[in-house]
């Protein structure tokens, strides 16, 4: 996988293990306003680098391969085959 | 229901080939303190869960698992991939080849298959909240014991990865347990 790719992809794990860790904070700490913000933000940069993401190098999920020439979802490498 | 993504939680990163450590690694896969039956565990208890807080929790924790499970799985496939029949019988994983060649397959780190008898559902969510956090212990040791087996930077440091996050859900099913506690008590129990 190329260096850039490796880059993004990279970036993306952090902000959704970022907006995954304010999740799990919420789910005993529901009424924290500042987490509550934290999320919103963490997830939005998140939706940012994902789209990104998928218009350079292919699907994340099965629907980003609407719009394609063709059913993109099935290309390699699967997440266990790549070298990071 | 659950909804894929093509990406793992962390990257897996291995930094040289190291058999071994993949006859270790697989414990963290199908062995008594690892990544599935965590996700068993959590996945199953939390239909019995009695408020929608504890619920979320096991739901949440019990997926995260499934995400830990596919980086161990990651890991062992790189690892083993590319060894020659010779090299698997060299670090004593000949057994393991005549069942499964080199397919993954749920067992701990001598071989012994994945049990339910290794998890418990007991229908009282104080006990199992009790299970999960003695649950997220040992994994976390298990994860420090595999760190010490290896001296590979970067396998270390997606070991300590998921060492950390057990620390965090120890946290959260802690947080978990007082809510639960704090919600009996509230109620007028006859």
């Amino acid at each position: 996988m190329h260096s850039t790719q490796l880059k993004m992809l990279n970036d993306l794990q952090a902000l959704e293990f970022t907006t995954f860790d304010f999740h799990l904070y919420l789910d005993t700490h529901p009424n924290d306003q500042r987490a509550l913000a934290e999320y919103a933000r963490a997830h939005c940069e998140a939706e940012r680098v994902k789209d990104m993401y998928t218009a350079s190098f292919g699907p994340l999920t099965a629907e980003d391969s609407i719009n394609q020439p063709c059913w993109r979802w099935i290309e390699e490498p699967w997440p266990w085959e790549i070298n990071y | 229901m659950w909804h894929y993504e093509k990406k793992l939680q962390y990257p897996a990163k291995v930094g040289k080939a190291d058999l071994k450590m993949a006859k270790y690694l697989i414990t963290q896969y199908g062995g008594p303190d690892g990544e599935l039956g965590a996700a068993l565990r959590y996945l199953n208890q939390r239909y019995t869960m009695p408020t929608g807080q504890s619920k979320g929790v096991l739901n949440d924790i019990g997926t995260e698992e499934l995400a830990h499970l596919e980086i161990i799985a990651t890991l062992v496939y790189q690892l083993t991939k590319d060894a020659c029949v010779d090299e698997l019988k060299a670090v004593d994983l000949g057994g393991h080849y005549a069942d499964h060649d080199r397919a993954l397959f749920y067992v701990d780190a001598t071989g012994n298959p994945w049990t339910a008898a290794y998890i418990q559902a007991k229908g009282d969510p104080v006990a199992d909240l009790h299970e999960d956090m003695a649950a997220e212990e040992k994994a976390r040791a298990t994860y420090q014991w595999l760190i010490d087996l290896t001296d590979d930077p970067d396998l270390k440091d997606t070991l300590n990865f998921l060492r950390v996050r057990e620390i965090v859900h120890f946290q959260r099913f802690g947080e978990t347990l007082d809510l639960i506690q704090e919600f009996q008590n509230s109620k007028h129990v006859f």
